[in-house]
């Protein structure tokens, strides 16, 4: 026991909110890195082919990107008011918050099933024959980049879904509390920062015409 | 000790304000784009998802209740990424 209490000491509790919480906020400058670098290819492909982005964009459905836009919005709003429901001690309103979000964001990829399954079917995907055979070279760069950054954004809700399951864990153990929320807090930073990437998705492949 | 001093509580009700914000941005956003407004389009379509993106920071990323020096820095990295952008069209625009 002594030595365990010996232990302990030499091994001080490195918990320090302030550190998780830049660490986190250096990890969203890289996603700027890698989702910016994006959106300035689509803008300067645009800008080289605005009739056929255009067209293409016609393609696309207004009404299930406007749901998704609010779903997410909605769950963006549940996941910052699930930190507030841990730091006034109530564990279980904090956990159903997380919960909530997590199905919301089951949601999102659901719909983003259905959309990309649309598209398929009108034999519209990365490389397919009717892409290469009947459409415009503006019209690929349209679809190619609207298939990587739609899919790259899906692949981050996953990863966020996946760091849920963690605060939810670790809320429900009680390693995550009002005290030591960071785990908590970074999974909504992360979770806003998919909802941020998705607020200029949107109007730019769905809006604009 | 100082923890606790920074540690500020959001209220429920701001989150559901500035959703309901969010939300009716992205109505108007919606509302003005279906207008043919020409090459205006975009312009309208990126202010509302940049208002947007600001609300989102501000209050649901906390920006808000956080030290200068991290407002600064997320200040700073994308204003650099609107440079970023800003040269690129300086030179595709130029671009004889």
């Amino acid at each position: 026991m002594a030595e365990h209490q010996h232990v302990h000491i030499e091994h001080p509790d490195m918990y320090d909110p302030e550190s998780s919480k830049i660490g986190m906020w250096l990890f969203i400058f890289t996603e700027l890195l890698l989702f910016g670098g994006l959106f300035i290819v689509y803008s300067v492909y645009r800008y080289m082919n605005p009739d056929a982005f255009h067209l293409a964009a016609e393609e696309l459905n207004t009404f299930i990107g406007a749901f998704n836009t609010v779903i997410l919005l909605v769950s963006s709003m549940t996941i910052a008011m699930s930190t507030t429901a841990l730091q006034k001690g109530h564990k279980k309103v904090a956990i159903a918050l997380v919960v909530i979000t997590f199905i919301i964001g089951i949601g999102f990829l659901v719909n983003k099933y259905f959309e990309w399954g649309v598209k398929f079917s009108h034999g519209i995907w990365p490389g397919s024959e009717q892409m290469l055979n009947e459409m415009s070279q503006g019209e690929i760069l349209f679809f190619g980049l609207y298939f990587v950054m739609t899919g790259l954004h899906a692949l981050h809700i996953i990863v966020g879904l996946v760091i849920m399951g963690f605060a939810i864990r670790g809320v429900a153990n009680g390693k995550v509390n009002a005290k030591r929320p960071s785990l908590l807090d970074n999974c909504g930073l992360y979770w806003h920062l998919v909802d941020l990437i998705w607020i200029f998705l949107f109007p730019l492949f769905y809006l604009i015409h | 000790m100082s923890e606790d001093k920074h540690h500020h509580i959001v209220p429920y009700r701001l989150y559901v304000i500035v959703l309901v914000a969010l939300l009716a941005l992205t109505f108007a956003s919606i509302g003005i784009t279906s207008i043919e407004l020409g090459e205006f389009t975009v312009a309208a379509a990126l202010i509302f998802a940049i208002i947007k993106s600001i609300l989102v920071l501000t209050y649901f990323m906390h920006l808000k209740y956080d030290k200068p020096y991290i407002k600064l820095m997320v200040a700073f990295v994308f204003a650099i990424f609107v440079v970023v952008i800003v040269i690129t069209f300086l030179d595709y625009l130029y671009r004889v």
